[in-house]
């Protein structure tokens, strides 16, 4: 085989290798070229954080708003303290709004869902959330129901 | 019965001198200065004899391994009602285990016997030594090209095996056993990260390309020069690659997707 096929030949194929890594990352990972934006820090206080880990998924209405920058034990309180990036475009979350941790489906991952309060005034940057629920702790459950509620 | 025992002994330290060649082996046919003008035209020929003459076994063999992947799943997940996370297991399998393991396994058993029997050949014909003579490197102008060869050539066919395979896997699920195709990309969108799963497949592919292009280039350059120690050093070759691949494959997941 002439030496200029053989390399036309093996140029594609190296290109191809190229456009198999492309597709996996944009199709199947979902990889999006987007800068991350503006965001603000908000906080949240648990008694119980549950399964929450960084980067989890922060949510209102079902829509994905921001998600977990971190969490750390408050020593004095002894409570877990959740710090949340927020999108700067949703900038209207009520200050009495309260944050609730949901597991989604049956055996999917907990994610922290925002629902909305009535006051006027926003949550901006370092504020915190003063009405939180735990996240659901399934043996807890069980021996209250046991224990006959 | 000390004949036994001395015999043993023997091929022990047979087996260590073997390790101890293959290294110095290794180092002489990395080592030294690239020349662009001869050595680009033999790795670009031994990429085509290694790489795109692999693709035909690595094309059909991801296609229906996606598509195995894709009926024995839906089988499996309709059980708990959660068929919809078939893309989430095809994809995964895909990209951590199989394309990476299953490539090198099929690279092993197709390039890298085709490079034993290759390079064995030219040992028994007494081509090496005759290069040796003119004052050419045997390990630059002859060992080189097709080791690096299979470096770069693996890494391209597991990706290509895995997204062939994602797409047969999508083709039974979405076409043929009525999975919603949104959800279906949705859950493994969500599902599969791409520094953790694609990037740790790459390299997997990368550890095992380099693993089974050195054993085949080494058999055939250590073998006894015979017909009959060719054949044996094509089977050590598919053998011992398999076996190390799949070892490997077991320390690297440990790592990687261990969580210590």
């Amino acid at each position: 085989m002439a030496q200029r096929t053989t390399e036309i030949i093996v140029g594609l194929f190296i290109i191809a290798g190229c456009a198999a890594l492309l597709v996996l990352a944009l199709q199947v990972s979902g990889l999006t070229p987007k800068s991350p934006g503006e965001t603000y820090t908000v906080y949240a206080r648990f008694n119980d954080a549950g399964g929450l880990t960084p980067r989890g998924k922060v949510s209102m209405a079902g829509v994905t708003v921001g998600s977990i920058r971190e969490i750390v034990l408050d020593k004095d309180t002894f409570q877990a303290v959740v710090a949340m990036e927020i999108n700067a475009t949703v900038d209207t979350i009520p200050t009495d709004s309260s944050a609730i941790i949901r597991t989604s489906g049956l055996l999917g991952e907990q994610y922290i869902d925002i629902s909305v309060g009535a006051d006027e005034a926003s949550m901006k940057q370092g504020d915190a959330f003063y009405s939180t629920q735990s996240a659901m702790n399934l043996e807890r459950m069980i021996s209250n129901f046991a224990s006959g509620r | 019965m000390i004949d036994r025992i001395a015999s043993l002994g023997r091929t022990g330290l047979d087996v260590i001198a073997s390790l101890g060649r293959s290294g110095r082996f290794l180092v002489g046919t990395l080592a030294g200065v690239p020349q662009p003008r001869v050595g680009l035209p033999l790795l670009i020929r031994q990429l085509y004899s290694v790489g795109v003459l692999s693709l035909a076994i690595i094309i059909v063999s991801g296609l229906f391994i996606g598509m195995v992947l894709g009926l024995q799943g839906f089988t499996i997940l309709s059980d708990y009602g959660s068929e919809a996370a078939i893309g989430q297991m095809i994809a995964l399998t895909l990209l951590r285990e199989l394309g990476p393991v299953v490539t090198a396994l099929l690279f092993a058993g197709r390039a890298g016997s085709a490079l034993t029997a290759e390079i064995g050949l030219m040992k028994a014909t007494e081509q090496l030594s005759s290069m040796e003579m003119m004052g050419v490197d045997p390990l630059r102008r002859v060992i080189a090209p097709r080791l690096w060869a299979g470096f770069i050539a693996m890494p391209i066919l597991a990706l290509i095996f895995s997204v062939v395979g994602i797409w047969g896997g999508m083709l039974v699920s979405v076409e043929w056993l009525g999975v919603f195709e949104g959800s279906f990309w949705a859950n493994m969108q969500s599902s599969v990260e791409f520094v953790d799963d694609v990037i740790n497949g790459v390299i997997k592919s990368i550890v095992f390309g380099f693993v089974c292009s050195w054993i085949a280039v080494y058999q055939g350059y250590d073998c006894i020069p015979t017909s009959a120690g060719i054949s044996s050093a094509t089977t050590k070759t598919v053998v011992y690659s398999s076996l190390a691949v799949l070892g490997l494959d077991f320390v690297l997941t440990a790592v990687m997707f261990g969580n210590f």
